[in-house]
């Protein structure tokens, strides 16, 4: 039966002409008072005209559509969607936070600033390095600021024939995308067959020309780069700067601190490792790291503490820039801070460790009817691969779809893109054992169905709002307004 | 902390994977770098956490805010943060898959809706990180779209935005940033303009209201740099927008902003919220994500990312941008805010911020001392001019509790006496007031 | 009119088909169907020059951008604009109505240089 209410009306839709959410008490004069009749609109906008109610009506039905963490497992891969505490939620919207404006006088934000101070003196203990810049709002955003970083730092010891970064085919798009937009040649170098660097094509590839050697560890296919150590000698004496993607530092967390592996930069999601919510998408935060060495060359302004004052220091040389306005993403910057207040030395490994344990729980699980592509121990997920010739057919993306209707948001697919029909499941630590059991009959369950009515699979999901999207006739004929 | 596991469940998991201890599962890591020392502070627990954060967040001493310069003090109603802070938004992640992320999806497609309409501008993207790095990719994109090699930019633009931008187009070969002044009245200098535009000039950026406050002849600009076959990308205040002429009228080719005007609080700046507008001939040049209106196999409305092959997980190193994610909460609070106003709240709340910025201005000017440094019309912020340091301005009337404006000496040569104010409908009579006695006394 | 069999074809996918000094300049059947429902191709700009090997075109699908390196070298005199309205001709007339662009060529040997037919699917063999 088709509703009558529905469920995906747009708010255009439901506007009533006059209808009203909120009113102002209105200005004396209309804005023909203060403004010459050429600098104003001719038109009024089209926007929705909602009562208050109906708005909320409207968004929490919306809202009801999406599957969340809050709500469903969460296994994608690289994405490390761990519980968002909600005391983070509470502390993260005080007023004192919330209502401060970033070019309010240094001493009426002293909180924010010792907030901020504090959070990169933390995250300086966790990975070994010198310095941190809260600035870069997302994981991406921090890739650039790191590679822009190096790029001032060799500039600056004007080794201006460094052009090129070293990228491996098992890194995100971001990697190779970073480095073109910050004008370097990208050189893609193969993995080995057991998923890791091939150090040959890596020794290969390194030369004067090399600027930057970026490497996710552990790596996209949920490998800890065994020979991580001889890799960094190798860049270093190349004259070249190891940048580690920290994507990954879930796998890491009080195991092993980067820099101890070499590492020059770095960046952190807070989003992901210090368990701050994905939002739908954003706002992250990406903060990056740096040995000492590079350390001047991070964008300004820094946070500096000095004579019992936080300021924040845009005096900075050597500094590269400004990467966004302002500072950066504060709001999400704190929930990362209060996230690392919870632990202390003896409990922060639980994280990795934990994450590790449930990643070959599920892999282990799984073994027989999905295999993992490399079959050995992994770090905090596990990739796995089918053939769709020995499954009926039915190909990952089925898999995926079909997993929605058993409750169970999806996978990461189709990446690392060395991995044919590749499914990237990444638990994290907060999954409890049940939850991982009930995915993993999930999973044999769907097995079964491959094998016994393989259509139900290729034609799912059944039990969404809609069922399988063209996606191709939106491509080729674009509506994205209304 | 927040991990479920029992020693019983841990002992079954191990035996499950066949090992003796989580120890061996780390026998890939050097052993010798296994469990550094940290030095991490004592652990503290929720309530704790609380106590701790809530006295950080005391040290910070409010303020009667009338500072603005590229972040705003509004009025927020309550209904924005009750939707968007509900979990079903918050803990989602990216919508890949659109089935059961329709919700995301289809609040991003009437953001990008409702930003279309209110700029006139034919597409939007689901949001970049902020207006300074919305501005830095729309100018690559006209780079690569004009194949010329100079960008002109108005003196008059925020600080900030011009080192963004200078950051991002650093290492394009060949590529140089020019600026072309305002003048006496606070707006560009048209004969200035003209002259400094090029067969070279990839674009020039137009903020109005600029950095100083002032409002720009739009369609004067607009109808120069087209003249000179360079493209337009307009910086703007959205919300201002509900009473301004919009970039589609004077025929922007990229139109950016900075969202937090729009239902987000202010943060100390971050996150913010980078709104991306172009004409859909540039489409495809636009960097992140976009949602579109697709059809699932039953012929019903779904909706969905879309024109992904710009994106750098399809194309990597030849992707338009690095970008991949975009402010998805922050764009949700920006859409559920202008659907509760609509356009007439909008209109009103645009004509408040109008009305009490020159409320003020009269109030400032009485002054003895003072005065308006620029004539050019002006929407919730303008220039004053004091007699002493505008530095000095500030400290000494945070001592009164009020937060008086940027000082702009830092930025603008010869303006150290000048200080941006801002009053939005935030501020009442008697805040105006009391601002004004408190100058008065200085 | 170019069909299949009177095209020659370049190891990358692409085929010309010439008259006079003029190459017609698409993609394989076996192509398109590589790269499946084409939703855009971001043709070149009339006027352009073009070298043999090198990408001059990307061809978009829903989850692949697939780069399009020109067959001979010359100055592109004519796009297919068809193509705007209707990226799929690709896919449903990879040989006809789905060329992408014609180029007036200045190394016509380059031409001689590509495979024909028989030698082409050969390779797809391998």
């Amino acid at each position: 039966m088709e509703p009558i209410l529905k469920h995906n009306q747009l708010s255009l839709e439901k506007s009533r002409p006059g209808r009203r959410g909120v009113r102002f008490t209105p200005a004396q004069h209309p804005a023909q008072t203060y403004l010459p009749q050429a600098y104003l609109r001719k038109e009024a906008p089209r926007l929705p005209e909602l009562s208050e109610f109906e708005t909320v009506r409207h968004f929490t039905r919306l809202s009801e559509l999406n599957y969340c963490l809050d709500g469903e497992f969460y296994p994608l891969g690289s994405c490390t969607m761990k519980y968002n505490p909600k005391a983070y939620d509470v502390l993260s919207a005080l007023d004192g936070f919330t209502q401060v404006h970033p070019f309010a006088p240094e001493s009426s934000v002293q909180g924010t600033l010792e907030m901020l101070y504090r959070f990169e003196e933390l995250l300086k203990k966790v990975t070994g390095l010198a310095a941190f810049t809260l600035q870069p709002a997302a994981g991406a955003h921090g890739e650039l600021t790191g590679i822009l970083t190096a790029r001032a730092y060799h500039d600056a010891r004007k080794d201006f024939k460094r052009t090129e970064v070293i990228v491996p085919d098992t890194a995100h798009g971001t990697n190779p995308a970073t480095a073109h937009m910050a004008g370097y040649t990208v050189i893609n170098i193969q993995s080995a067959p057991d998923g890791c660097v091939d150090k040959e094509a890596l020794q290969k590839a390194l030369s004067d020309k090399t600027a930057v050697v970026m490497l996710t560890v552990p790596n996209t296919v949920g490998l800890f780069e065994k020979d991580i150590r001889e890799i960094a000698d190798m860049v270093h004496k190349a004259g070249a700067l190891f940048y580690l993607d920290g994507a990954n530092f879930n796998a890491l967390a009080g195991l092993v601190k980067p820099a101890d592996l070499g590492a020059d930069l770095m960046h952190l999601n807070v989003h992901k490792s210090f368990a701050a919510p994905h939002g739908g998408g954003g706002p992250g935060a990406g903060p990056v790291g740096a040995a000492a060495h590079v350390a001047p060359f991070l964008p300004k302004p820094r946070v500096e503490y000095k004579n019992g004052k936080y300021t924040l220091q845009g005096k900075l040389p050597k500094s590269l820039g400004k990467m966004k306005a302002f500072y950066g993403n504060m709001a999400v910057c704190l929930r990362g801070y209060c996230y690392l207040r919870q632990f202390d030395d003896a409990t922060f490994k639980d994280i990795a460790e934990n994450a590790v344990l449930n990643a070959n729980y599920v892999r282990a699980a799984l073994k027989g009817k999905f295999n993992a592509f490399f079959d050995r121990t992994c770090m905090h997920e596990c990739v796995l691969s089918i053939n769709p010739a020995e499954m009926n057919g039915v190909h990952t993306s089925d898999i995926a779809k079909r997993l929605l209707d058993y409750g169970f948001y999806a996978p990461t697919i189709y990446f690392p893109l060395i991995v044919p029909e590749a499914m990237m499941i990444e638990p994290t630590e907060t999954e409890s054992k049940q939850m991982l059991d009930a995915f993993v009959a999930v999973m044999e369950k769907i097995y079964d169905e491959i094998h016994i009515e393989p259509q139900t699979v290729k034609d799912a999901p059944h039990t969404q709002c809609v069922c399988r999207i063209d996606e191709v006739s939106a491509a080729r004929e674009p509506n994205l307004r209304w | 902390m927040f991990i479920p596991h029992t020693p019983q469940d841990r002992e079954e998991m191990l035996q499950k994977i066949g090992v003796s201890s989580v120890k061996e599962l780390l026998a890939q890591i050097p052993q010798d770098l296994l469990y550094p020392v940290l030095d991490l502070p004592r652990a503290l627990s929720e309530q704790e956490l609380s106590a701790h954060v809530r006295a950080l967040a005391a040290r910070n001493k409010p303020l009667k805010n009338f500072i603005g310069a590229g972040i705003y003090e509004h009025f927020i109603p309550a209904a924005v943060q009750a939707l968007s802070s509900r979990g079903e938004f918050l803990t989602a992640y990216t919508p890949y898959q659109a089935e059961a992320s329709q919700g995301t999806l289809q609040t991003i497609y009437e953001f990008q809706s409702c930003i279309c309409s209110l700029f006139d501008m034919d597409v939007a993207t689901a949001s970049h990180y902020d207006g300074a790095t919305a501005l830095a990719e729309a100018v690559l994109a006209c780079l690569r779209i004009t194949g010329r090699k100079e960008i002109l930019i108005s003196a008059a633009l925020h600080p900030h935005y011009k080192e963004v931008l200078r950051t991002y187009v650093r290492h394009q070969p060949g590529v140089c940033v020019k600026e072309s002044p305002f003048g006496a009245d606070g707006a560009l200098d048209l004969a200035a303009l003209e002259k400094n535009l090029s067969a070279q000039t990839a674009c020039f950026v137009l903020p109005t209201p600029n950095f100083l406050g002032c409002l720009e002849r739009a369609n004067e600009v607009a109808a120069r740099v087209h003249q000179a076959g360079a493209l337009l990308t307009a910086v703007v205040n959205p919300l201002a927008l509900g009473v301004m002429q919009t970039p589609g009228s004077y025929g922007a080719d990229f139109a950016v902003a900075e969202g937090q005007p729009l239902g987000n609080a202010m943060n100390f700046g971050g996150p913010g919220l980078g709104i991306m507008t172009a004409k859909k001939a540039y489409m495809r040049q636009l960097p992140g994500r976009i949602v579109g209106i697709a059809k699932d196999k039953n012929g019903r409305r779904a909706f969905v990312l879309t024109l992904q092959a710009r994106e750098q997980h399809i194309r990597r190193e030849k992707a338009s941008s690095n970008i991949c994610s975009n402010e998805a909460l922050c764009a949700l609070n920006a859409v559920i805010y202008l659907t509760l106003l609509g356009p007439q709240g909008l209109r009103e709340v645009a004509e408040l911020n109008l009305e009490r910025a020159h409320q003020l201005a009269e109030r400032l000017e009485k002054l003895p001392g003072f005065k308006r440094k620029f004539t050019a019309p002006f929407f919730n912020e303008f220039v004053l001019e004091c007699p002493v340091p505008a530095k000095q301005i500030v400290r000494k009337l945070e001592k009164k509790g009020i937060g008086a404006g940027y000082a702009l000496g830092a930025d603008f040569k010869g303006l150290e006496n000048c200080l941006l104010v801002c009053a939005t409908e935030t501020k009442t009579e008697a805040d105006l007031q009391a601002y004004a006695d408190a100058l008065g006394g200085i | 009119m170019h069909t299949e069999e009177n095209c020659r074809f370049a190891k990358t996918h692409e085929w010309a088909h010439v008259e006079g000094d003029i190459a017609t300049v698409g993609i394989s059947n076996h192509a398109q169907e590589e790269i499946s429902d084409i939703v855009f191709v971001d043709l070149p700009k009339v006027g352009q020059q073009v070298t043999a090997g090198q990408n001059c075109c990307v061809i978009e699908s829903v989850k692949s951008a697939s780069e399009i390196y020109a067959p001979v070298s010359g100055e592109v005199v004519e796009v297919n604009t068809a193509l705007a309205n209707d990226p799929a001709l690709v896919n449903r007339e990879p040989h006809g109505n789905g060329w992408l662009f014609k180029v007036k060529m200045t190394a016509p040997a380059e031409y001689e240089n590509l495979m024909d037919l028989t030698a082409y699917k050969a390779t797809l063999k391998k």
